[in-house]
């Protein structure tokens, strides 16, 4: 087995919202090359209002668990802690799963566009940007050692709609996450509650090297928008993103500074790629040039 | 009259008419149903909404409406004083419009499938429905290409129609079902044309053209 793969194996990743099938239902997907069975379990008693699942790996039952209204997969048999979202256990947010989207790109690829701010104005014109606002300020990245994650922090940028709550255009600040290789947090600026952060979270399942389901999750403070609005607001914004994706050459994420030539608003992506070369977390990226 | 429109944000359906609603200035309402991944198009409430469990929907006073294409055509009839749209004085363009709002739903039935089922894992014949829409593909670019020798820059004629718009929606977002435009000269030309509009609208995967794009800025 190559070295890649076998990183990329001892990570949880997504592969169902909790809820989304029935009891008895059946789906099948794929995880790193391999497909997998999901079954969700008839219920064990009358109370639980949520199936358990039973995910097979190649006809083989794997370790399953739950967390940010997912069930997430490990196939690995040294599988690496999950990483948390402390704002998953406040009650009084908003929690939105929005469903999966299908994308023909490498997953290390979908994370990277996530974490890029210079796009708004071009790709989410009129709502996570707008010309001539399209200046990337002066931002601070680094790799924090104590829980080995990517932050990017003072991140400002002016939006014409920041969220679904926005009513006109604000500066918004973000800070971005990178807490595994294959997902990324973003805590943005709330309009509805200035002194919060909103929390929007991508999860990838990469399906192979050069495939991905992705699932956007949010932990929002906004009493006023229906749940539909809210998840369609995300997957406007996402779906944007998605015929940006499929066209990025080459397929795979270029970890070798030289293949792709970044500028000073590409930090975040510089810092994720040196990131995953360190870790050796090659799985979906072209092989490295020594 | 104003409506309701029953709406899905990622549906080329329910685009159509939000398109030819900004086209010509039409104030509506919109209703967002949570069709993925909720699929609330199919829950006892909407299915009372519409037997059919599609969207879009439109509703005004008694009048609900459950085919974007009826739709385009009743936003026409009233709001296009020019009848250019629906071009009801115009024997032979009207009978084409008529037409191509048929071909304009076996778009939905092949690039529009398959754009579900690439996008959003919805199950489905993957081969059999590349293969018709290909072949609608090449229908429609022979056309657009024997449509520019008559000097017709559109489907019916030298205006845009509502067959216009409702065959725009899934031939333009047919890259999304991993259909690209490269092999499509004619189509390009006519996808251009529309996104020219004066008022025209985006939507993930249909982007602005460039050039309009610099002059609203300027303008704003």
């Amino acid at each position: 087995m190559n070295a890649a793969l076998e990183h990329a194996l001892q990570d949880w990743y997504p592969v169902a919202m909790v809820g989304e099938l029935a009891p008895g239902e059946c789906k099948h997907s794929k995880l790193l090359g391999v497909d997998i069975t999901v079954l969700a379990n008839h219920a064990g008693n009358a109370t639980e209002s949520t199936p358990t699942i039973t995910v097979r790996a190649d006809g083989a039952p794997v370790d399953v668990q739950q967390a940010f209204d997912h069930w997430w997969v490990c196939l690995g048999n040294k599988p690496r802690s999950l990483f948390t979202i402390e704002e998953a256990s406040e009650a009084d947010r908003r929690f939105v799963p929005c469903g999966v989207v299908r994308v023909a790109c490498s997953p290390l690829r979908a994370v990277e566009n996530f974490l890029d701010i210079a796009h708004f104005p071009f790709v989410h014109t009129g709502v996570l940007g707008a010309e001539p606002h399209t200046e990337v300020y002066k931002y601070d990245v680094k790799v924090d050692e104590s829980v080995d994650e990517v932050i990017a922090t003072n991140i400002k940028f002016y939006q014409p709609q920041a969220a679904k709550s926005a009513e006109g255009g604000i500066q918004t600040e973000y800070i971005y996450r990178v807490p595994a290789p294959m997902a990324a947090v973003l805590y943005k600026t709330c309009p509805l509650k200035p002194d919060a952060l909103d929390v929007i979270a991508l999860f990838v399942q990469p399906l192979d090297e050069q495939t991905c389901d992705v699932w956007p999750w949010m932990a929002l403070y906004d009493d006023t928008s229906t749940q539909a609005e809210l998840i369609q607001f995300q997957q406007l914004i996402f779906l944007q993103d998605r015929s940006i994706l499929e066209n990025q050459l080459p397929k795979k994420l270029p970890l070798d500074p030289g293949q792709e030539i970044p500028t000073k608003a590409d930090y975040t992506s510089v810092a994720y790629r040196r990131w995953l070369k360190k870790r050796g977390a090659y799985y979906g990226a072209l092989e490295v040039h020594p | 009259m104003s409506f309701t429109l029953h709406d899905y944000v990622l549906s080329g359906n329910c685009y159509k008419v939000r398109l030819l609603a900004q086209l010509l200035e039409v104030s509506y309402t919109i209703n967002p149903v949570d069709f993925h991944p909720g699929k609330a198009h199919k829950s006892p409430s909407f299915l009372a909404l519409n037997p059919h469990g599609t969207l879009p929907v439109l509703e005004s006073g008694d009048t609900v409406l459950t085919d974007s294409a009826a739709m385009l055509v009743w936003i026409a009839q009233q709001h296009d004083k020019q009848h250019t749209w629906w071009p009801i004085n115009d024997a032979e363009c009207l009978a084409m419009t008529v037409q191509w709002l048929g071909f304009s739903s076996q778009l939905t039935e092949s690039i529009g499938q398959l754009r579900l089922h690439t996008m959003l894992n919805r199950p489905a014949d993957a081969e059999t429905l590349r293969r018709q829409s290909i072949r609608h593909l090449r229908e429609l670019e022979n056309h657009l290409t024997e449509q520019s020798i008559r000097g017709q820059a559109f489907l019916c004629g030298k205006q845009p129609t509502v067959a216009d718009i409702a065959c725009f929606a899934y031939t333009a977002l047919s890259p999304d079902a991993g259909l690209e435009h490269t092999l499509y000269p004619g189509i390009r030309g006519w996808l251009h044309r529309i996104r020219c509009l004066e008022g025209f609208l985006t939507m993930p995967g249909i982007y602005e053209a460039h050039e309009t794009r610099n002059e609203h800025t300027a303008a704003s």
